[in-house]
C-alpha cells in the first residue's frame, strides 16, 4: 500500500519549517486555521499569525499592505472563497502592485467531497491564470508541496497554489526537482501524451500502465505551473506523439486543458482530449464516488488517450 | 498662524494643479480632488514623515489613497514635494505616462499601493499598519477614503478587524463631500450614521471641517495621541472646493473643466489667494 499524505498536511509542515527560516514570513488566513494547517505555524510563530476573520477580501488587502512593508505573505482559504470571493483584491491589491503574496488555497476541486457544490473549487485555475503577473501551480502530491512552498517564497511574485483536502499517495521522492514552471516527465512514450496536474497526476499513471498493457505506449508529464506553461516540454512531447489528454480536477474551461489547447493550436496542433468537469457545478459525495461520476478516473483517461490515438491515425 | 498661512497657500495650489492638470488630460475626477486638498496639504507639508528623495525610506509614514479617483491632487502634491517632476503633471492620462488615471504604484513614484477600485486601499493601509505593530516601527499609515466608498463591504471588513488589532498607528480621512456618482450619497445610499458606525468598529472618531487647517491639524495630532485605536477624521467637505462653479455639482464627479471653465476657475482660486493674504 502506498504512503497517502493530504497536500494541505504536507503545506502546513514545510511551514513550520520555513517559519524558523524567514523572520519576514507572516501568516494569515480567513478563520481556517485548522482545515488549512496553519493552526501549528499560529501557535509556534504568534507574532506572526493574524486570524482576519470570515473576511477574505479583508484579508488579501492587508496582505498586500504588509508585504508592500517587506513581508513574505501567506494567505489562506478554501480554494472558492480564496480565488473567487476575493478575486478583483487579488488582482489590483496583489497582482498589479506586485504584492509578495502567497495565496495558498485548499479544498481545491471537487475532492471537498461532503460539502457539495458551494464549497469545491472548480474555477481557482481559470480564475488566477487569467490575471496578469500571477503565477499558479498546483502540486500532485505531499513531496511536491512541500518543494513548491519552499520554491515560491524565494521569489517575489505572487503566486496562487491549489491544495486538496483527501489524503492522496505519495508519486515523487525526495530527488524530485521542482522548478517553477517547469513541467516533469515521469513517464516516456511515443504514442500519447498525458499532461496531468494535481490528483490528476496519479491517475494519469494508472491510466499509462493499462494502455501499456494494450500496447499503447503513454508519455505522462506533471504540468504543476499552470502558469507560467513550459510550452517547450509540451510541444517537444506532442512532436513525437502525435496526441494529447490533458487531466485536471477543474473545469475544462480555462484550466490545464485550456492552457495546453491554446499553445498547441499555435504551435503545434494535434488530436486533444481534455479530461476535467464538463460545466457542471459538483454535488455531495464521497470523494470517490464523484471522481467517478464526474469522469475524474484513470479509466476516463485511458478511454481519452486511446481516443486520442484513434484520431490521430484517422487522420493519417 | 504662519504655518496656516503656509498650508492654506499650498492647498490653493493643489487646487490650481488640479484644474490645469484635468483641463490639458480633458478628462478625470476634479469634484473629489478639490474637496481633500486642504487635508492632503496638511499631510505632505506637514504631518507626514516621508523623504521624497528615498521614497521607500523604511521609517517613512504611509499614505494610501483608497478613493484612488482624486489622484489629481495625490499626483500634484508629490510633485510639489518633489518627488517627480512638476513638468510631469501635463502627462496626466496620457499614453505612456507615469500618472495614469487611478494610482499606479509600479509607475509613480510615492504612490505605496495601486487603488482606484473602491474599498482596497484601506485594506491595505491596513497591512501597513500590522507590519508596523510586528516591527515595532514608529512608523504611521495615513488612508484617504471617500464617503461614497463606504457603502463597500471591504470597508466594513478593513474596519472590523483594524478596530480589533487596536492598530493605534492607523488613521483614515473621510472626505465627506456628500456626493457619489449618482448623486447626493444620502439618496443613493445612505450610509448614515457614520460616526456610530466607526466607533461601534472600535474606531476613535474625530468629526471636522475638512477645510479648515487649523482643525485637520488638530484632529492628526489627537489621532497620533489615540492609545489602543484606529482613528477616523470624518472631515466634512464640499465637493469641488474653490471653485464655484464646480462646488456641490454631481456632474463635476468625474467630468474635466473645459478649457474656458479651466480659465475662470484659476482666476477665483488665484483671486481667493489674493483676498486671505489680505
Amino acid at each position: 500500500m502506498e504512503k497517502l499524505i493530504a497536500t494541505r498536511d504536507a503545506f502546513g509542515e514545510a511551514l513550520l519549517e520555513l517559519g524558523e527560516e524567514y523572520k519576514n514570513l507572516v501568516v494569515l488566513t480567513a478563520d481556517l486555521a485548522g482545515s488549512t494547517r496553519v493552526k501549528k505555524f499560529s501557535q509556534k510563530f504568534p507574532q506572526r499569525f493574524f486570524n482576519m476573520g470570515i473576511a477574505e477580501q479583508n484579508m488579501i488587502g492587508v496582505a498586500a499592505g504588509l508585504a508592500q512593508c517587506g513581508k513574505i505573505v501567506v494567505v489562506t482559504s478554501f480554494a472558492i472563497f480564496a480565488s473567487g470571493r476575493a478575486w478583483e483584491q487579488i488582482r489590483y491589491s496583489i497582482s498589479h502592485s506586485h504584492s509578495n503574496v502567497k495565496i495558498v488555497a485548499t479544498h481545491g476541486g471537487i475532492s471537498v467531497g461532503e460539502d457539495g457544490a458551494s464549497h469545491q473549487g472548480t474555477e481557482d485555475i481559470s480564475l488566477m491564470r487569467t490575471i496578469p503577473g500571477m503565477k499558479v501551480i498546483i502540486p500532485a502530491d505531499g513531496v511536491e508541496t512541500k518543494k513548491v512552498i519552499r520554491a515560491v517564497l524565494k521569489i517575489k511574485d505572487p503566486v496562487y497554489i491549489r491544495l486538496g483536502r483527501p489524503k492522496v499517495p505519495v508519486i515523487f521522492n525526495e530527488d524530485y526537482p521542482f522548478q517553477i514552471g517547469k513541467g516533469y516527465k515521469i513517464k516516456q512514450g511515443k504514442d500519447v501524451s498525458i499532461f496531468a496536474c494535481g490528483i490528476m497526476l496519479y491517475e494519469a499513471l494508472k491510466s499509462e500502465e493499462k494502455l501499456r498493457k494494450e500496447e499503447i505506449s503513454a508519455e505522462v508529464i506533471n504540468i504543476s505551473t499552470i502558469k507560467p506553461l513550459d510550452k517547450r516540454i509540451i510541444i517537444n512531447s506532442v512532436r513525437s506523439t502525435g496526441a494529447v489528454v490533458t487531466a485536471e480536477e477543474h473545469q475544462v474551461i480555462g484550466g490545464l486543458g485550456s492552457a495546453v489547447a491554446e499553445t498547441l493550436g499555435e504551435n503545434y496542433p494535434v488530436p486533444l482530449e481534455r479530461i476535467g468537469i464538463k460545466d457542471k457545478f459538483g454535488e455531495s459525495g464521497k470523494v470517490e464516488e464523484l471522481l467517478k461520476k464526474y469522469k475524474l478516473t484513470s479509466d476516463d483517461i485511458y478511454k481519452a488517450a486511446k481516443k486520442a490515438v484513434w484520431r490521430k491515425n484517422e487522420k493519417k | 498662524m504662519d504655518k496656516i498661512n503656509f498650508l492654506k497657500e499650498k492647498a490653493n495650489l493643489l487646487r490650481q494643479d488640479i484644474i490645469e492638470m484635468l483641463s490639458i488630460a480633458g478628462s478625470g475626477h476634479p469634484g473629489g480632488s478639490l474637496s481633500s486638498a486642504d487635508i492632503l496639504a496638511c499631510l505632505y507639508f506637514d504631518v507626514l514623515r516621508h523623504n521624497p528623495k528615498n521614497p521607500k525610506w523604511e521609517d517613512r509614514d504611509r499614505f494610501v489613497l483608497s478613493k484612488g479617483h482624486a489622484c489629481p491632487l495625490l499626483y500634484s502634491v508629490l510633485a510639489r514635494c518633489g518627488y517627480f517632476p512638476l513638468e510631469e503633471l501635463k502627462t496626466l492620462r496620457k499614453i505612456n505616462s507615469r500618472l495614469q488615471g487611478h494610482p499606479d504604484s509600479q509607475k509613480t513614484p510615492g504612490v505605496e499601493i495601486s487603488t482606484g477600485s473602491l474599498g482596497q486601499g484601506i485594506s491595505a493601509a491596513e497591512g501597513m499598519a500590522l507590519a508596523g505593530k510586528i516591527d515595532k516601527k514608529s512608523y504611521r499609515v495615513y488612508v484617504l477614503i471617500g464617503d461614497g466608498e463606504i457603502e463597500e463591504g471591504e470597508v466594513w471588513e478593513s474596519a472590523m478587524s483594524a478596530g480589533y488589532y487596536k492598530l493605534n498607528n492607523l488613521c483614515a480621512i473621510l472626505d465627506y463631500n456628500g456626493l457619489q456618482i449618482d448623486g447626493p450619497i444620502k439618496k443613493v445610499m445612505n450610509p448614515e450614521p457614520i460616526k456610530e458606525k466607526w466607533s461601534s468598529f472600535g474606531w476613535h472618531t474625530i468629526e471636522i471641517n475638512g477645510h479648515s487647517i487649523s482643525q485637520i491639524l488638530n484632529a492628526f495630532k489627537e489621532a497620533e495621541q489615540t492609545k489602543d485605536k484606529p482613528t477616523i477624521i470624518i472631515a466634512h467637505t464640499i465637493k469641488g472646493k474653490g471653485v464655484s462653479f464646480m462646488e456641490n455639482v454631481v456632474e463635476f464627479h468625474g467630468k474635466a473643466p473645459t478649457k474656458q471653465e479651466a480659465k475662470t476657475a484659476l482666476n477665483e482660486l488665484k483671486e481667493e489667494k489674493k483676498e486671505w493674504k489680505n
